[in-house]
């Protein structure tokens, strides 16, 4: 027996040996080869490339936001989750999932505040992730079908928010639904049938609730689910743009994944995931009294993501502000990266010097004229009365959106006559209208009072 | 062979495809079939019988909360029935007793008793439900069916 010394550590101890068959290679890897082995030999690493360019990894390039997003979809799946378990999706029972949600279940606020703000947040860094992208020419080719799946994300994100407003099931809730259901209504021929599917009936009732629920919590997500594989994917191999200043050449410089990409989404997601349980500890989700079908609130407003559509039909036919104006934008908003033909300025913050100066322009021009024709709008114009011989749906929809449209030619014509490029003047005209939903998002908000009166907190 | 203009292949191809198309024309059809709307709930969406005509005041306007209709008695005399959502965006529409006109809490739209358009954004008055008055003098009004209108008519009205 003694002639047969059993030399030490021939193998790994039990737990060693169990702790390295969970990752494939030696952890951590000794050199670049092993970095990139890692990102190659891992499921979930895989999504990036084993090697990203350098400068793209400047924060202030992407802010992170495509990752942030990522991370608000994984706390509100979670959080999601949770809420399935304690929550009744009937008119009668939801109401007090509500109230045992803030009453009895232990941390039922804050799984709710986080579910809720997460949600309304991933609205804005969606809408930023999309800005960020546009004014870095982030679509170029052959990118540009990724632009058209990140718009479909950002509809879906807004359906997601919005069957979730419904759930609560107080008063908030319920005219919110439906006064955003009662826009698709306008839409010819299809609208009242595809209203009625959604309801379940004519009005919000208890098959909207059953409609909305599945809808908030199965279809939607995994339809996102879906499509942000394929986008992720498309990223990965078509690899982001490259940030540069003007006149600098593209660099090439690479390095591993691991862990100059890794390290920073680490910190990054901490960051953030501290920023919104600290947020939702004191910030409560808002919730109204138990939703009731005979009173509408004075005023009723939609959920503040439609608030700007809201807007537009107190001065547009419905026809026009529910439908012929956003979908002409959404249009284009498909279209852009198709339109554009100029692409030796991607990776440049606004294109040019002039684009970031007439980007600032556009900007300031387009909150001051969306307010003076709010303004005008409500003391002054009045085109139905001035042309009681056309129906609204001309006198009110047709002549404003002519003038409109003819301003815009107006100033994209002279803005190519003091020498701007294709593409910078067209990133003013969309700068232009994104100002306006803006500050027509805004004014919805924060300064509609009862009866959709026009009301300045200071007067 | 190959040349032939339609070939086995061909023919197969397009017989595969067909079948497919069908396939996912019957599986659609039968999802949105399986997802229409069910038969509504009991109270709305059926006739109410709110007794005898003389019970109600020239002038007058009643609400019917079950029925989600408002039972207009013109000065004249004549009956309506009309639906309290507006043909804005749907809010319930309040009648305010003070002015004498149904006024929406969420955009402002502003009708008369009769529900004609006062004030837009409204495009068109408020919806009717069918009214009538039986051989015992009593007022039923079927809400299964709303009647839209374009401009206020005097077919409309009931009288006794």
């Amino acid at each position: 027996m003694s002639d047969h010394p059993t030399p030490p550590a021939e193998k790994p101890a039990l737990l060693t040996r169990i702790r390295q068959s969970i990752q494939r290679g030696p952890l951590p890897p000794p050199d670049d080869r092993g970095r990139m082995k890692m990102v190659m030999n891992s499921l979930v690493l895989h999504i990036h490339p084993s090697k990203v360019s350098k400068p793209a990894l400047k924060f202030t390039y992407t802010f992170g936001l495509g990752g942030l997003l990522i991370l608000l979809a994984a706390i509100l799946a979670i959080t999601g989750v949770l809420l399935i378990f304690v929550y009744t999706p009937s008119p009668d029972a939801a109401y007090e999932s509500m109230i045992a949600l803030q009453t009895e279940i232990y941390f039922g606020n804050l799984i709710r505040n986080l579910h809720h703000w997460s949600g309304n947040l991933m609205v804005v860094v969606g809408v930023l992730h999309l800005l960020r992208v546009f004014y870095t020419a982030g679509f170029a080719p052959p990118r540009e079908f990724n632009w058209v799946m990140g718009i479909t994300m950002l509809l879906l994100i807004i359906a997601a928010n919005f069957t979730g407003y419904l759930l609560p099931w107080d008063q908030l809730a319920y005219w919110a639904v439906t006064v955003g259901t009662s826009l698709l209504d306008y839409i010819p021929v299809i609208g009242e049938p595809l209203t009625r599917l959604l309801l379940g009936g004519p009005e919000v009732g208890a098959a909207t609730l059953t409609n909305f629920y599945g809808l908030h919590i199965a279809l939607i997500p995994l339809g996102i689910f879906a499509i942000v594989s394929f986008h992720i994917w498309r990223v990965r191999k078509d690899t982001i743009t490259v940030p540069r200043k003007i006149n600098q050449e593209v660099a090439k410089e690479k390095v591993t994944t691991v862990p100059h990409l890794i390290s920073i989404e680490f910190v990054f997601a901490l960051v953030w995931l501290a920023l919104l349980i600290t947020w939702s500890a004191f910030v409560n989700a808002p919730l109204e009294e138990a939703a009731n079908p005979a009173h509408s609130p004075n005023p009723a407003k939609a959920a503040w993501y439609f608030m700007g559509f809201q807007e537009l039909l107190l001065h547009f036919h419905p026809v026009f502000g529910a439908i012929i104006i956003p979908g002409l934008g959404l249009l284009t908003l498909i279209l852009l990266p198709y339109l554009d033909q100029d692409m030796d300025t991607v990776g440049i913050w606004f294109r040019s010097i002039w684009g970031r100066v007439l980007t600032g322009l556009s900007f300031a021009l387009g909150v001051v004229g969306s307010f003076g024709f709010v303004w005008l709008n409500e003391y002054w114009l009045d085109l139905p009365g001035w042309l009681p011989f056309w129906p609204s749906f001309i006198s009110n929809g047709w002549v404003p959106l002519a003038a409109i449209l003819l301003l815009l030619m107006g100033y994209y014509e002279l803005l190519k006559a003091f020498g701007s490029k294709t593409c910078e003047a067209r990133q003013a005209i969309f700068t232009l209208l994104l100002a306006s939903f803006i500050t027509l998002t805004f004014v919805g908000i924060f300064l509609r009072g009862e009866g959709m009166a026009l009301i300045f907190p200071w007067s | 062979m190959s040349n032939r203009k339609f070939s086995r292949k061909d023919f197969l191809n397009i017989v595969w495809g067909a079948a497919g198309t069908l396939a996912a024309a019957e599986l659609s059809f039968i999802g949105l079939r399986f997802l229409s709307p069910r038969a509504t709930d009991g109270e709305f969406g059926g006739v109410f019988n709110l007794g005898p005509y003389d019970g109600f005041p020239p002038g007058s306007v009643t609400p019917v909360e079950t029925g989600r209709f408002y039972l207009v008695r013109l000065e004249d005399g004549g009956f309506l029935a009309v639906y309290r959502r507006c043909t804005h965006l749907g809010c319930a529409v309040p009648f305010d007793p003070a002015v004498g006109q149904f006024i929406c809490p969420c955009h402002g739209s502003e009708f008369t008793m009769e529900g004609d358009v006062l004030n837009a954004p409204a495009p068109r008055p408020l919806d009717l439900f069918q009214l009538s008055i039986n051989e015992a003098g009593e007022i039923v009004v079927d809400t299964s069916i709303s009647i839209e209108r374009d401009q206020p008519s005097p077919e409309h009205i009931v009288s006794a």
